[in-house]
């Protein structure tokens, strides 16, 4: 069981600031991670290679510096590491990302199969969730989306049976390997490294490919290869805040049971 | 069987690194374990990092490391209820390289660091908390982690685990820190525009200064308050012994918000936007809390080891130093493949014959004296700012009584041979 799993680094979301005049994202103020979504997919992956023997590889694309989360996944037991490094990458929006992504894929099966593809099910730096299917549709493969449960898996039939996350629940679903995964947090939680894991990362040297290991179609990718544009940028309006009582505790409970049942009696009409 | 290493250093603050950083280039199989996420993201310190002793270890590491502003003035405050008596030295030597001493960012500093150490072939294990060594027939031979397989092999362990050293005190090297052996620090960062701290502190552009703050800036407990200016940023904080707080019964926020009010300090951080808050152990024992240094297969460096000048503010410098010297100390050891005791005992040779045994020999009865002798803070800090007033009032009194009277306020309550024995006393604690 071959599982490849697709990451991304992203700035820690929860630390960002915004540049207040150019409403763009500050990334020099907050520290870069690995998606949160893409972590529970390794830890998925090397879940899986524990119950069937078998290998876990990462690709990412990014700058030199995206090797730490290459590094990280092998501290959770990943067992090698691709990273998608090239000038010519910069500025790709979705559609050209999942055109590079592909590229390195398929270039891995021309040396072993991969028999499942891991994607986190959104990167929170973008929260797109475009990649991931934008993969899927470029190798052929089946995808199943915000899958919360692997509920079976067998090689011999070459089957796959998840559980998708829908709005009210959960639905079963059946696919044929090699299909690609994207994976919600809930599927599993993130479990404490072994030290051996992080000795053997530390020493790590991602495999790095540039575009001259591709025979790319420059036209798909970089600024050239992504149609979307960004219109505008601006953050979301301010939430007003909430009302403050003030009084006696009689007098404030008194309020406050009386704005609610007109609440209730506002929303009932 | 594990692989063993030459070396496990515990902590990656400056002292951890500055030993890490030396057995790696020396081509040693060296891992440092940081319990952080990253180097740094556990470390407090006001922000004075001294060149030479950093240039030691990498040379003209200035011209690269990140660091805020060279510093070329360092002031003094002696403070008062609402005044200053105020002195200090501006030099225009420490504003050419390779300068004196800078400002940093810690957080940021100990990344640069750290990746210097690792792009010599160091190891860096972060997020991992180290439990206890391994002591095997009396010596240490590695180390155990909180993780899965936890367990680390070495021929030598270098403590730089930081002020509480928990592990040196496993092995009985101390005794739990005493409330008067270290001292609790409060920082703010506060973020104001470069011209603007320029224009505030009379700074040519890029340039730094110090302020520290005796007196009404810890209420009168020993210990200092100070302001570092960076960059774009204004450090500050205050500092006193833990003991000092207790008896005292404050709080170190309400003392830090009490200095941030005071109106000598209130107009330089007016409208500066405070953007961190934090708070460390500074271990102030001196020289009498100097605990075991070295023992089989293990040293104790930088604030594990209490080496903190907390006269001169100076305690990353001598972490350094002391990282490096039982980094060299591995490095010979190394040569004979012995690693006991004897073997490691060149680590304290060479600490007691530098300047940082000497340095903390020299003020070993300093803080001390000040503890044993609040008048120093409680009475003649404001009674030296009574007398000042006094002799700058211009209001028709002849000089010969102002100056009666300026005496008066600092003998006040106290026979002339009191104030000389008091003199005597600071005197000789700071000689």
């Amino acid at each position: 069981m071959h599982v490849l799993v697709c990451v991304k680094q992203v700035p820690d979301t929860t630390e960002v600031k915004m540049d207040p005049k150019t409403n763009t994202l500050d990334r020099s103020s907050a520290p870069a991670i690995i998606n949160p979504y893409d972590e529970h997919a390794v830890e998925e992956a090397v879940r899986i290679k524990k119950e069937f023997g078998g290998r876990v590889s990462i690709i990412s694309m990014g700058p030199p510096q995206a090797q730490d989360v290459i590094r990280k996944c092998i501290e959770m037991g990943a067992d090698e590491g691709y990273l998608l490094s090239d000038r010519a990458f910069a500025g790709s929006d979705t559609l050209a990302t999942s055109y590079i992504i592909t590229m390195g894929i398929k270039k891995i099966m021309e040396k072993e199969s991969v028999d499942l593809v891991f994607c986190g099910k959104q990167a929170i730096d973008g929260d797109t969730a475009q990649v991931g299917p934008g993969i899927a549709c470029r190798l052929n493969m089946p995808q199943l989306t915000y899958v919360e449960k692997i509920e079976s898996l067998d090689l011999g039939k070459k089957q796959i049976v998840v559980h998708r996350k829908i709005d009210n629940g959960y639905e079963v679903v059946q696919a044929k390997l090699p299909c690609l995964v994207t994976i919600e947090k809930s599927i599993n939680d993130i479990s404490y490294s072994p030290l051996p894991n992080m000795i053997k990362a530390a020493r790590y040297k991602a495999v790095i490919w540039g575009i001259k290991d591709f025979e790319a179609d420059l036209s798909q990718l970089g600024l050239k290869g992504s149609p979307t544009s960004v219109r505008r940028v601006f953050p979301p309006p301010q939430r007003n805040g909430g009302e403050m009582l003030k009084g006696s505790i009689q007098q404030v409970t008194g309020i406050l049971v009386n704005s609610l049942k007109g609440g209730i009696i506002k929303w009932q009409s | 069987m594990a692989e063993k290493f030459d070396a496990i250093v515990v902590g990656a603050g400056v002292s951890g690194l500055a030993a890490g950083y030396t057995m790696a280039k020396a081509g040693l199989n060296v891992v440092t374990i940081e319990r952080g996420q990253y180097p740094g993201s556990k470390n407090v310190m006001g922000g004075v990092l001294y060149r030479h002793m950093m240039d030691e270890i990498i040379p003209d590491f200035w011209k690269e490391a990140p660091l805020e502003r060279p510093i070329i003035e360092q002031r003094f405050w002696f403070m008062g209820r609402e005044s200053a008596v105020q002195t200090g030295y501006k030099g225009m030597e420490w504003a050419t390289p390779p300068y004196n001493n800078f400002t940093v960012f810690r957080g940021k500093f100990d990344q640069w660091l750290a990746k210097k150490y690792v792009e010599a072939g160091g190891l860096l294990i972060n997020e991992t908390v180290v439990e206890d060594c391994i002591v095997e027939n009396g010596k240490v031979v590695g180390v155990r982690t909180d993780r899965p397989d936890g367990d680390l092999y070495a021929d030598v362990v270098i403590l730089a685990d930081g002020v509480n050293s928990i592990l040196a005190r496993n092995l009985g090297f101390h005794q739990e820190w005493k409330p008067n052996q270290v001292a609790l620090a409060v920082m703010e960062e506060l973020k104001m525009p470069a011209e603007k701290i320029e224009e505030r502190f009379n700074l040519n552009k890029g340039m730094g200064t110090t302020i520290e703050i005796f007196g009404d800036g810890t209420l009168g407990m020993v210990g200092t308050a100070f302001i570092y200016t960076n960059k774009e940023h204004i450090s500050i904080g205050c500092g006193t012994l833990l003991s000092q707080l207790r008896e005292k019964r404050i709080k170190p926020y309400e003392l830090l918000e009490y200095v941030k009010q005071h109106p000598i300090v209130k107009p330089l951080i007016d409208g500066a936007e405070p953007c961190e808050y934090y708070a460390h152990l500074i271990p102030e024992g001196g020289y009498d809390s100097i605990p075991k240094l070295y023992g089989d297969g293990v040293m104790v460096a930088g604030d594990a080891a209490q080496f903190v000048n907390g006269i001169h503010r100076e305690g990353s410098n001598l972490g350094m130093t002391s990282g490096r010297f039982a980094a060299e100390t591995v490095i010979f050891a190394k040569k004979y493949g012995e690693y006991d005791e004897r073997a490691l005992s060149r680590y304290h040779d060479m600490l007691y014959d530098s300047y940082v045994i000497k340095d903390l020999k020299k003020y070993r009865n300093a803080s001390h004296t000040m503890e044993a002798n609040p008048d120093f803070f409680n009475h003649y800090i404001p009674a030296s700012n009574m007398a000042m007033s006094e002799m700058f009032i211009v209001d028709g009194k002849s000089k010969y009584d102002r100056q009666k009277t300026a005496i008066e306020r600092i003998t006040e309550g106290r026979s002339k041979i009191g104030l000389v024995r008091d003199i005597f006393k600071v005197w000789r604690a700071m000689t």
